[in-house]
């Protein structure tokens, strides 16, 4: 059935000629990309590109008019939790009664199946993955009380607790200042080295080009994939945002804004 | 000091007072219990409109002669059911759909009422609450209800709390999110129907709301939020029918004001996050 055998290693994420959207609306067209095991990187577009859409199909919650997705080889519909998650920060209500060891706890709860409690081994792999994102000492709190960066950790500690090889983060950078945004890269560039492969949706262009291994730049269509210095020509970042983008680069920098 | 005591006896002497009491605390406490949720998730709304649509099927029940519980209860499950579907399909505005849908059910009831002509002393009950007139019967249905929602809360705690809190993640968990949210609407029409009697159509809301709110502001997790809330719940009912018997006045509107005002303190006064501390610390 897998005829795809030309590459030296299975994928950890092969879209091929996805097309999908809503309510007869087109959202992506003839999407195809692949990102291989054990690296960063990053989705990027305009707002309306479709990045939602196709966040929403990887972790199965859509389904695509047509075209494939396969994660680690395993073609069709992706198992719900098959993928560890964390969504935008604005969706999530801060001011919610539970704990920040209640919040990465519930990333097991999808795999124990209605009903069933979470045990003794569930509260062990939260207890590891808080520890993994150094919170651990913020345990009990409630989880509005935490800054900015810690907030997107312990939603990163909730995926870590899913144990999918694959993690699909959306606008982890939203409304961070620099040194939890580098804070958390070097998060992410540890979880790499540990195995995972982490696809980031994020507006921060810049970020991506320095620290990512790789960037798929979309509008409703791949414009580019690859590289990020391949991938950010001035003539694909003009494809895909009509021309309201700058890029400066000056040295080892660069600056790509609106 | 025996004055004292008997002051605090008295009204417990009497059978209706029993039977009222036990009635308040059932129904408040598993208000409470599911008003944490429905504050949490924005329901509010929901939660008012549910027992005015209700009211359509008492009116209807009253009409046939048939029970006025079950009359209810259809009439608060459809109308649940009838926003879960219509919210889920984003045609208009949620809150929208709920302003049509109860305020049409409320006028069905009114329409049916005003061409009774016998007494309709037991459909004003339903509406403004009789707390002192329920009989065992009433009671004993009341606890059997609240027991099968606090056993639903039980079982489903993880899912109701998962997607209380985020749902997008929920979903994408794989948990059945559109039944849990189906669920929660049908557990509210059956507090709505075990509450109209105690404390009428037009205070159900506050039941559910109130002690919840109150909760909030004093606990940091659903689980606790959920006891403290029953558990202030439960004392303005006794509270609130002392009043209602020293005061002589009615007992359902005891026990909401009582409530309040528990909810007025919590939010002047609660530990760190009371307006009275939280204005101190912004004006420093």
């Amino acid at each position: 059935m897998s005829e795809r055998a030309d590459g030296p290693t299975t994928w950890a994420l092969d879209i091929s000629d996805v097309s999908a959207g809503y309510d007869g609306h087109k959202a992506l067209e003839g999407v195809t990309f692949r990102i291989e095991p054990g690296c960063l990187a990053g989705l990027v577009g305009p707002n309306g590109a479709g990045k939602s859409t196709l966040i929403k199909i990887v972790l199965g919650m859509l389904k695509p008019w047509s075209g494939e997705v396969s994660i680690f080889g395993r073609a069709g519909k992706p198992r719900p939790g098959s993928v560890s998650y964390t969504p935008q920060v604005d969706l999530v209500d801060w001011q919610f009664p539970v704990t920040v060891s209640d919040v990465v706890l519930m990333g097991r709860y999808g795999g124990l199946g209605v009903v069933r409690r979470p045990g003794v081994r569930d509260r062990e792999i939260a207890a590891s993955a808080l520890e993994r994102v150094r919170l651990t000492a913020m345990a009990d709190r409630q989880i509005g009380e935490l800054s900015g960066g810690e907030r997107r950790r312990a939603l990163i500690a909730r995926a870590l607790t899913q144990q999918g090889d694959l993690m699909l983060l959306d606008e982890p950078f939203a409304g961070l200042d620099a040194a939890a945004q580098h804070d958390l890269i070097s998060l992410f560039q540890s979880l790499v080295t540990e195995g995972k492969t982490l696809f980031i949706a994020t507006h921060d262009l810049s970020c991506v080009d320095e620290d990512f291994d790789h960037a798929v730049l979309l509008n409703k269509h791949v414009i580019a994939f690859g590289r990020p210095a391949d991938v950010f020509t001035t003539e694909s970042l003009n494809e895909a945002y009509d021309r309201h983008l700058m890029v400066v680069r000056s040295g080892q920098s660069t600056y790509i804004g609106l | 000091m025996e004055g004292i005591i008997d002051f605090f006896r008295e009204p417990w002497t009497f059978e209706f007072m029993q039977r009222g009491l036990l009635a308040a605390a059932i129904v408040s406490a598993v208000a409470a219990i599911v008003g944490s949720l429905v504050i949490l998730k924005g329901m509010a709304f929901i939660g008012d409109a549910l027992p005015h649509a209700s009211f359509g099927g008492v009116a209807v029940a009253f009409a046939l002669g048939e029970s006025l519980y079950i009359g209810g209860g259809i009439a608060a499950l459809l109308t649940a059911l009838a926003i879960g579907f219509i919210s889920r399909r984003g045609v208009i505005r949620n809150d929208t759909a709920i302003g049509i849908i109860f305020v049409g059910a409320f006028a069905l009831g009114i329409l049916i009422v005003s061409r009774q002509d016998n007494y309709t002393g037991d459909l004003f009950s339903f509406v403004f609450g009789n707390v002192l007139a329920v009989s065992w019967n009433d009671v004993w249905l009341t606890a059997a209800v609240a027991a099968f929602v606090v056993l639903i809360v039980l079982l489903f705690y993880k899912e109701l709390l998962f997607n209380a809190f985020d749902p997008t993640m929920a979903q994408a968990s794989g948990i059945p999110v559109a039944w849990i949210e189906y669920g929660l609407l049908v557990l509210l029409a059956l507090v709505t129907v075990i509450a109209m009697q105690t404390v009428g159509i037009v205070l159900v809301v506050a039941l559910l709301v109130t002690p919840a709110a109150t909760a909030q502001l004093l606990t940091r997790r659903l689980s606790t939020m959920m006891l403290v809330g029953a558990a202030i719940g439960v004392t303005s009912s006794v509270v609130g029918l002392y009043v209602a018997w020293y005061a002589d006045v009615s007992a359902s509107a005891a026990i909401v004001l009582t409530a309040t005002a528990a909810f007025i303190a919590a939010f002047l006064f609660a530990p760190a996050r009371g307006a009275v501390w939280r204005g101190g610390a912004r004006d420093a």
